[in-house]
């Protein structure tokens, strides 16, 4: 084990994979000579040459359709898209071609895409780069959405998807890439895609959350916990595929469930979850599920931000409201 | 200049006859409702037959729209079978088999030019001796992925072939509302590579075009823009009247230098080509036709086809959609 930060072990992980499978190539805006405007791509360009690790003229439709060309000719593509509220220029090419390209040549062409993007506020950006998408994209069929909330899961789920014969939108939280801090096992460590995790154990609610919204899951959790009250944290990690055997097994248990993301209320994700439960698990609730999200308002500017996001007050909150419904 | 030889323009015109016979065949399947929407070949046949004569078909890959495909016969029999699978709306329609190094019809308009343009620099990556011939029509240039995937390809230097069919009509619209530029060519000029502008119906210029621009892309020096002007001599699809929007005397001039009109006319005179030869070719076109029609029709279809190939394992939620529709279909499969 090494202590590492989130931009860290995805920056290990780009390394080994490059050095692992040379179909391996790494392109985006700034990645090569630049690092990455994170440096998550720090040093690529250095050991694997400018074949393989390649600044892309600034059309994130060119860094998605060329992935498409590049999947076709047997390559393994792993682009960056340098914040997720960009890849709306791209959408035509994620949710119109790469997507469906398998489904649309009937096997004949695996999208073996990486597509990473940093996403999610609280960091005082300009318009556009802290939009939360995720739940357009689960509306997308043959994408894979992952959404690592600490750097082991960064690392275990970024070899996965990038060895995945599916295109993965890998979703990095960008509150998180120096702030998120764990220990990352070494070595070769693979975390499947569409595995859960408990990111708290607990028994009287369980906060379903996925990405940055773990971590302060879990810091209401830890705060709730001073007051008597056991409150589990269930990380999603993946949201397509999603686990459902996990989210039924944490209603059975709790009874009581909170669902938490930063993107707005309409047809966010946590909607679909809500439906998942009602579905599933209906019989075992106590309690309406209480939804915790964004507004229904474009993701604002950076003087009202830290009224919009979610934070662990709205989520400790949301915890005491479903727990004191009858 | 590269000039095909009297057996390369005869089987030239072999390819654009059959290509034509065919399409008029599946636009009156259409009419009788036995296939979906197409979108006749009639005035593209040189263009797209001369360019598929200039590449290697073993090394070279050709991305289409949707009007080119039924021409691909040059890349095997293989083609028509994709097309009447296409046509029927089979799911297996989107599969053309490997090797065969063309991708299925496009629908979604200049979306495959970035893909062509990533095609040649994985090709390069892969030591792979391969050019990538794209096509998309004056409509598409409109679109930003033609000028996203131009630009990349001009930094890249990538072994690719822009060929702009420029049929002078995207449905409705004609050139002088699609652009302002004083040719489609003209704008390879925002890219940095070559753009030439030839006559789409004479198929000895289009093999040259071709050609040049595939020697050119295998020695390292990049991409070509090629605009080969034609004109539609049909609807854009079976669902559109051009009786609405075409003039009917350019309509009458066009069908004056129809491209097959003109090879015929020069393969006649040369002693390689008569009435015999195009009557058998004829024949031959549309009992190839309904034998690929017949194999269509009768290409197994499973009834949760539909759900094949989403993901490369069903997701779980997938997996239970596919067990509730089997059980809707009940057994055999015959419910729907």
């Amino acid at each position: 084990m090494t202590e590492l930060n989130m931009l860290e072990a995805i920056n290990e992980t780009l390394h080994a994979e490059m050095a692992r499978d040379d179909r391996v190539v790494v392109l985006g805006q700034d990645i090569a000579h630049n690092g990455g405007v994170f440096r998550a791509t720090e040093g690529l360009l250095e050991k694997f040459g400018e074949r393989r690790v390649v600044d892309m003229p600034l059309a994130e439709g060119a860094i998605a359709g060329a992935s498409v060309g590049l999947a076709v000719a047997g390559l393994v593509p792993v682009a960056e898209i340098q914040f997720l509220g960009f890849a709306y220029q791209a959408m035509h090419q994620i949710a119109g071609q790469i997507a469906r390209l398998r489904y649309r040549t009937q096997g004949r062409f695996d999208p073996a895409i990486t597509i990473r993007a940093p996403f999610g506020g609280g960091v005082r950006t300009p318009e556009l780069h802290s939009d939360s998408l995720e739940g357009q994209l689960a509306n997308v069929p043959g994408l894979k959405i992952v959404v690592p909330a600490t750097a082991a899961d960064a690392k275990g789920l970024l070899a996965s998807s990038i060895r995945d014969p599916d295109p993965v939108m890998f979703l990095e939280p960008l509150r998180g890439y120096r702030g998120i801090r764990d220990d990352v096992p070494d070595g070769e460590h693979l975390v499947p895609l569409g595995s859960a995790r408990t990111a708290r154990p607990g028994g009287d609610a369980v906060v379903i959350a996925w990405s940055h919204q773990v971590e302060l899951a879990c810091r209401a959790s830890d705060r709730l916990a001073e007051e008597g009250l056991s409150v589990r944290v269930l990380d999603l990690r993946c949201l397509v595929p999603l686990d459902l055997a996990a989210i039924a097994e944490a209603v059975d248990a709790c009874g009581r469930v909170v669902v938490t993301e930063e993107s707005p209320r309409t047809g966010g994700f946590g909607g679909e979850v809500v439906a998942t439960i009602v579905e599933e698990s209906f019989w075992s609730l106590e309690a309406p599920v209480v939804r915790v999200s964004g507004f229904d308002v474009p993701y604002p500017v950076g003087m009202v931000e830290d009224r919009y996001l979610p934070d662990e007050d709205r989520i400790a909150a949301a915890v005491r409201h479903v727990l004191d419904m009858a | 200049m590269a000039r095909p030889t009297d057996e390369q323009r005869r089987e030239m015109l072999v390819d654009m006859v059959t290509a034509r016979v065919q399409s008029q065949r599946i636009f009156n399947l259409q009419r009788q409702g036995r296939v979906g929407t197409m979108a006749p070949v009639d005035g593209h046949e040189a263009t797209i037959v001369g360019a598929a004569h200039a590449l290697d078909t073993d090394h070279d890959w050709v991305l289409p729209q949707y009007r080119e495909p039924i021409a691909l016969r040059r890349y095997g029999p293989e083609m028509l079978e994709h097309v009447m699978l296409y046509n029927i709306g089979h799911p297996a329609g989107g599969h053309i088999p490997a090797p065969i190094r063309v991708l299925p019809y496009q629908i979604s308009l200049a979306t495959q030019i970035p893909h062509a343009v990533g095609l040649a620099w994985g090709l390069t990556l892969q030591d792979d001796p391969g050019v990538v011939l794209v096509f998309f029509g004056d409509g598409s240039s409109s679109e930003g992925d033609f000028y996203e995937a131009g630009n990349l390809a001009g930094v890249l230097g990538a072994p690719v072939i822009f060929l702009c069919v420029n049929n002078q009509w995207a449905i409705s619209t004609p050139v002088h509302l699609q652009t302002a530029a004083e040719s489609f060519a003209a704008k390879a000029a925002a890219f940095g590579f070559p753009g030439i502008q030839i006559d789409g119906n004479d198929v000895d210029a289009v093999y040259d075009a071709v050609q040049t621009a595939r020697t050119r892309a295998l020695a390292g020096k990049g991409p070509t823009l090629i605009e080969a002007v034609v004109y539609r001599l049909g609807p854009h699809t079976t669902a559109d009247d051009p009786t609405r929007y075409v003039p009917a005397e350019d309509l009458e001039a066009a069908r004056r230098s129809d491209p097959i009109k003109r090879l015929r006319t020069e393969l006649e005179t040369a002693g390689l080509w008569d009435d015999d030869v195009q009557a058998e070719v004829e024949e031959a076109a549309l009992a190839a036709l309904d034998a690929a029609l017949e194999k269509a029709r009768s290409t197994p279809l499973a009834p949760d086809a539909m759900l094949d190939h989403c993901y490369t394992t069903d997701t779980q939620r997938l997996a239970r959609q596919r067990a509730g529709l089997l059980a809707e279909a009940g057994p055999g499969g015959s419910a729907r």
